[in-house]
């Protein structure tokens, strides 16, 4: 396969070493020539100096042959414009872009980025995985993201403890489907009484977010509802 | 007509008071505030210091209700990505970004955005006051094309078919 690598950071420079070391044909675009001399000399001459936004320099990088375009700069807008000039402009089959801001998730899907990698997404999935949360947390997108699956932890105060999903008015197109208690997961069932320290795990539209909150986490605090 | 420009540079601020003056109203960012500086005490239009490819602060700049939007850093990306926003984002109905890369410039037009190349206008202008054929690179390209996933949301722009004033040219 060949890879054409543009950004020669840490990011890059680590992907193209462990690209050509799983015998890939491998090309790294940097723009800093100083940067990209030095990588020259540590990975052998599979480096171009040159702008790797710039039209003219992805095509004499053989852009238009490349199976796979790595965008891993550490700025957006350039991995965005470096995906779409491949994508658009050369054809290439597969590309993929390092998001730094998480927001820009959505345009860049949008705009035909195939696939996307958001270190500080990751980081901030784990954080929130290990830290109490009191709020809903939102564990995923679905269905072209009208979808989503969240999930809640009950903690004291919350009106869904001691009650049942029955006695509780979730929101229409809103589904609570399972809880978790003490590591294990059952389904959650109509007449399932509610512990504290569940985790509830629900499914439905965006939308339904702040009612569920009021629900299962209790009313929406002045701070959140001032937002 | 709402108007909102990314980029106070010379050309940016030029076209804020020209279109500030004219009537229109206008919001200018930048992120810097010190480029406020090139905008005389008489405009009348809104200032705000933020980073144009963030969707929040186009949100803030109200982008969602303007007719026009026009990227003008010196940065090509920064204009191309603050134009896609505009136009995604916010089916802003005029959207144009400055790109200097003619291939870049050709390659957005048919992406759907307007595209002003200043390498391609000023060898124009240098073609044509030395008598020559003027070069075979882009200048103002109209938007030939646009992306394939958002027809949908273009057609939905509803923004008024006004004709967007030529952008002050600097060389």
């Amino acid at each position: 396969m060949f890879v054409l690598v543009v950004g020669g950071g840490k990011v890059g420079y680590y992907l193209a070493k462990e690209l050509i070391e799983s015998g890939h044909e491998v090309a790294l675009m940097e723009k800093d020539p100083s940067r990209a001399r030095q990588i020259a000399d540590e990975i052998g001459s599979i480096v171009i100096g040159h702008d790797g936004c710039e039209g003219k320099y992805l095509g004499e990088a053989g852009c238009n042959r490349a199976d796979v375009v790595a965008a891993v700069t550490g700025d957006d807008e350039d991995n965005l414009v470096i995906c779409q000039m491949a994508k658009h402009h050369f054809d290439v089959p597969r590309t993929i872009a390092r998001v730094n801001n998480p927001k820009n998730e959505e345009l860049f899907r949008h705009l035909g980025v195939d696939e996307l990698i958001s270190p500080t997404r990751m980081i901030l999935g784990s954080i929130e995985q290990d830290i109490p949360v009191h709020e809903l947390l939102h564990l995923a997108a679905l269905g072209e993201g009208e979808l989503e699956l969240i999930e809640a932890h009950l903690q004291s105060g919350s009106p869904a403890i001691g009650r049942a999903p029955k006695d509780l008015a979730i929101p229409e197109g809103c589904s609570l489907f399972a809880v978790i208690r003490n590591g294990i997961a059952t389904p959650l069932r109509p007449d399932t009484i509610m512990l504290e320290g569940d985790k509830i795990i629900a499914i439905g539209k965006q939308e339904c977010s702040d009612l569920l909150h009021d629900q299962l986490i209790g009313e929406l605090e002045a701070e959140a509802a001032g937002a | 007509m709402k108007i909102v420009i990314v980029g106070c540079g010379r050309v940016g601020a030029s076209a804020a008071v020209a279109y500030g003056e004219a009537g229109h109203e206008v919001v200018i960012l930048d992120i810097t505030t010190t480029a406020f500086d090139r905008l005389p005490s008489s405009f009348r239009g809104q200032a705000i210091r933020g980073d144009g490819t963030d969707e929040d602060v186009l949100r803030r700049a109200g982008t969602e209700t303007a007719d026009v939007f026009i990227a003008l850093t010196e940065g090509d990306n920064r204009n191309i990505m603050a134009a896609q926003l505009a136009s995604e984002a916010f089916s802003v109905g005029k959207v144009i970004a400055k790109i200097n890369d003619p291939v870049r410039a050709t390659a957005y037009a048919e992406l759907g955005i307007a595209t002003l190349c200043r390498t391609g206008l000023m060898m124009d202008a240098i073609d044509a006051y030395l008598g020559l054929p003027p070069s075979a690179l882009p200048g103002m390209l109209a938007p030939t094309g646009h992306h394939d996933a958002v027809a949908h949301a273009r057609s939905a722009a509803g923004s008024p078919a006004a004709t967007a004033p030529a952008v002050t040219q600097e060389v």
